[in-house]
């Protein structure tokens, strides 16, 4: 833990009733092991308490500090300031959603749609195949790889020009329901997701599937989707 | 019934099940959090649904307290736990002497338990360290460290409650040595403005000594921070504990698809002000594959501190020797009146200390509004944001 350095960071701010958004600069010392998300605590501690982001977790779990840092769109708080390896470190809010201030977004309409996927928090563990279940455990469970981040509907390049898409987190999440329904309707999900502005929307550019920090892979998920409709209708077809 | 307004300071687990309790028994809530809900110490914890057996030795309080909200958790928030049990190993001949008082402790505390050899240990966690000598199943699970509060918030919203995120308490307001409400700042406009109360309840959790300071009362919060590793992959399905006295590095708490073994302790003045000691992520690593030798192995996902908010004896050095149990003050005990505070506790019990701190409160305003959050179902965590 020898190196330690100052970086600029160059940060959105917005406050509702501002005219227009600007950008701070602050000097921040890092260290190797130093995150985006640590390094903008201590901005908000030391140098402009009015400073807000969101986080919760800090080990990627719970999907609230995503934002973009240099373009990209990660979770602060698995991001390494060091790594970066940039003389200047912009942070701002993800896109494809509201803005509240700063570099907080608003959740509701991101939720509005990935609610209907009704993807359940638990799914049945794949780890470990070889190992038997406990008495009394009825089998291994665990909770799902999407984290509700949001990183995905940034990056998406549909989901701009096109506010009806469903855009990939809940695609994704529609997939699941197929793959492992748990209680819930599978054919209600096909029936949500086909059509112009569900899973046939897709450009399979895969941003989504690249930003995504919880092995979702939402463009493997989107294709899988379009699959299956496609060998239905086939068999529909041809019996 | 008359229309009392109580201000929650703080969006943790504790506030959260508060602003729930006090909801469903007719009071008006606000809840003020000065960054994201769940930002503090409630977002960042093990996330281990504890059965109370890692405090059955030394802490019975804690431990009674952690199985018996383990089970209404489970009654009251279904689909938000992993719910694979747990098992204490026993690596040592150190370990299995310890064996006995834990089994009594565990007895004693009403925390069910099931004891395995080595062989049907190895086969339901083939993982563990080999030399492991026998286990003891009992009913640890995971939860979503943010989500399953959420659940409490998304109810309290429905219901009613007010919760604003963003909304820094500045100063308190008084009349005389009576707490009237709060001074915020609200750091989604930048504006300042006052919010009324009958009661302000400070569920600021190691925060809760900066808060209480303001309307002039000291609360012995001790902050006691301790490191937590998250490393790729699931080593384990089940919690990991180690049959011992609680020591450094000695959970593993399976969770999504990420290992997080936890945790140390030692204690801080400003909770604000958290390091994560290089060495304490070592002593993660070395603990952790005393336990499960892979982890030795196992690529980090990412290394963090979260404070506890130990109940004091100031002269603590480790935290380690401090209760995990809470406490509610009702600080008309120092001559302030409308203000409570509620401290110490774990995630585990945050229901629990609602209950009792609500009926603090009802007290207070002169209501009779008996708890109901052992019985409603939650909402979804996707409930708060739509």
């Amino acid at each position: 833990m020898a190196e330690q350095k100052n970086v600029q960071f160059r940060v959105f701010r917005y406050k509702q009733g501002d005219q227009a958004p600007h950008y701070d600069t602050f000097n921040v010392p890092i260290n190797e092991r130093t995150t985006v998300l640590e390094a903008l605590q201590a901005i908000r501690r030391d140098q402009d308490s009015t400073l807000i982001l969101r986080h919760s977790c800090h080990h990627a779990s719970c999907g609230t500090c995503g934002m973009r840092v240099n373009g990209r769109e990660v979770l602060a708080c698995v991001t390494n300031v060091m790594e970066l390896d940039t003389p200047v470190v912009t942070v701002e809010p993800l896109e494809n959603a509201p803005l509240v201030a700063d570099l907080v977004v608003d959740m509701g309409p991101f939720y509005d749609t990935f609610t209907q996927a009704h993807m359940p928090l638990i799914r049945q563990s794949e780890f470990l195949p070889e190992s038997e279940v406990a008495e009394g455990v009825p089998y291994h469970m665990r909770f799902e790889n999407c984290i509700e981040c949001g990183l995905c509907v940034s990056a998406c390049p549909v989901v701009s020009t096109d506010p009806e898409y469903l855009g990939p987190a809940a695609l994704a999440a529609a997939w699941r329901v197929v793959e492992e329904p748990r209680g819930e309707d599978p054919e209600q999900v096909f029936a949500w997701v086909d059509t112009e502005h569900g899973c046939w929307r897709c450009h399979v550019a895969m941003e989504c599937s690249e930003v995504c920090p919880s092995n979702v892979n939402p463009g493997h998920n989107i294709m899988a989707l379009r699959h299956q409709l496609t060998k239905r209708k086939l068999s529909a077809l041809f019996g | 019934m008359a229309n009392y307004h109580v201000v929650i300071v703080g969006g943790g687990a504790t506030g959260s099940a508060l602003a729930h309790d006090l909801t469903l028994r007719g009071v008006r809530v606000t809840l003020v959090e000065r960054g994201e809900v769940t930002s503090g110490t409630t977002g960042r914890h093990h996330g281990l649904l504890h059965s109370g057996a890692r405090y059955a030795v030394k802490d019975q309080e804690s431990a009674k307290e952690c199985i018996e909200e383990n089970m209404i958790l489970r009654h009251i928030a279904p689909g938000s736990f992993e719910l694979n049990d747990g098992l204490f190993v026993a690596i040592t001949e150190e370990d299995l002497a310890y064996y006995d008082d834990f089994m009594e402790g565990c007895a004693v505390c009403g925390i069910p338990t099931r004891t395995l050899t080595r062989e049907e240990a190895l086969r339901l966690e083939p993982n563990l360290n080999p030399e492991v000598k026998l286990a003891v199943q009992v009913p640890d699970g995971t939860m979503d460290a943010m989500r399953l509060p959420l659940r409490f918030l998304a109810t309290a919203k429905h219901n009613g409650a007010v919760i604003k995120p963003f909304t820094e308490v500045l100063s308190f307001l008084m009349e005389g040595k009576t707490v009237t409400g709060v001074h915020v700042r609200d750091h989604v406009t930048g504006k300042e403005y006052d919010i009324g109360a009958d009661i302000v309840v400070n569920a600021a959790g190691p925060w809760s000594e900066k808060i209480a300071r303001m309307a002039g009362v000291d609360v012995p919060v001790q902050p006691s921070p301790g490191v937590l590793v998250a490393v790729w992959g699931r080593l384990n399905n089940m919690v990991i504990n180690r049959l011992h006295r609680s020591g450094d590095g000695d959970i593993i708490v399976p969770q999504r698809g990420l290992s997080v073994i936890g945790t140390s302790s030692w204690v801080v003045d400003d909770p604000d002000k958290l390091d994560v000691p290089e060495e304490h992520i070592q002593l993660m690593y070395e603990k952790g594959a005393e336990m499960i030798p892979l982890v030795k192995h196992s690529k980090m996902r990412a290394a963090w501190s979260a404070a506890r908010p130990l109940i004091g004896s100031r002269g603590a050095t480790t935290g380690r020797e401090l209760s995990r149990t809470f406490k509610c003050f009702d600080h008309a005990d120092e001559g302030v009146e409308g203000f409570v505070t509620i401290t110490g506790g774990k995630a585990t019990t945050a229901r629990g200390m609602a209950e009792t701190t609500a009926d603090v409160v009802v007290k207070k305003l002169g209501l009779d509004a008996p708890c109901r959050t052992r019985e409603v179902v939650l909402l979804p965590h996707t409930a708060y944001y739509v």
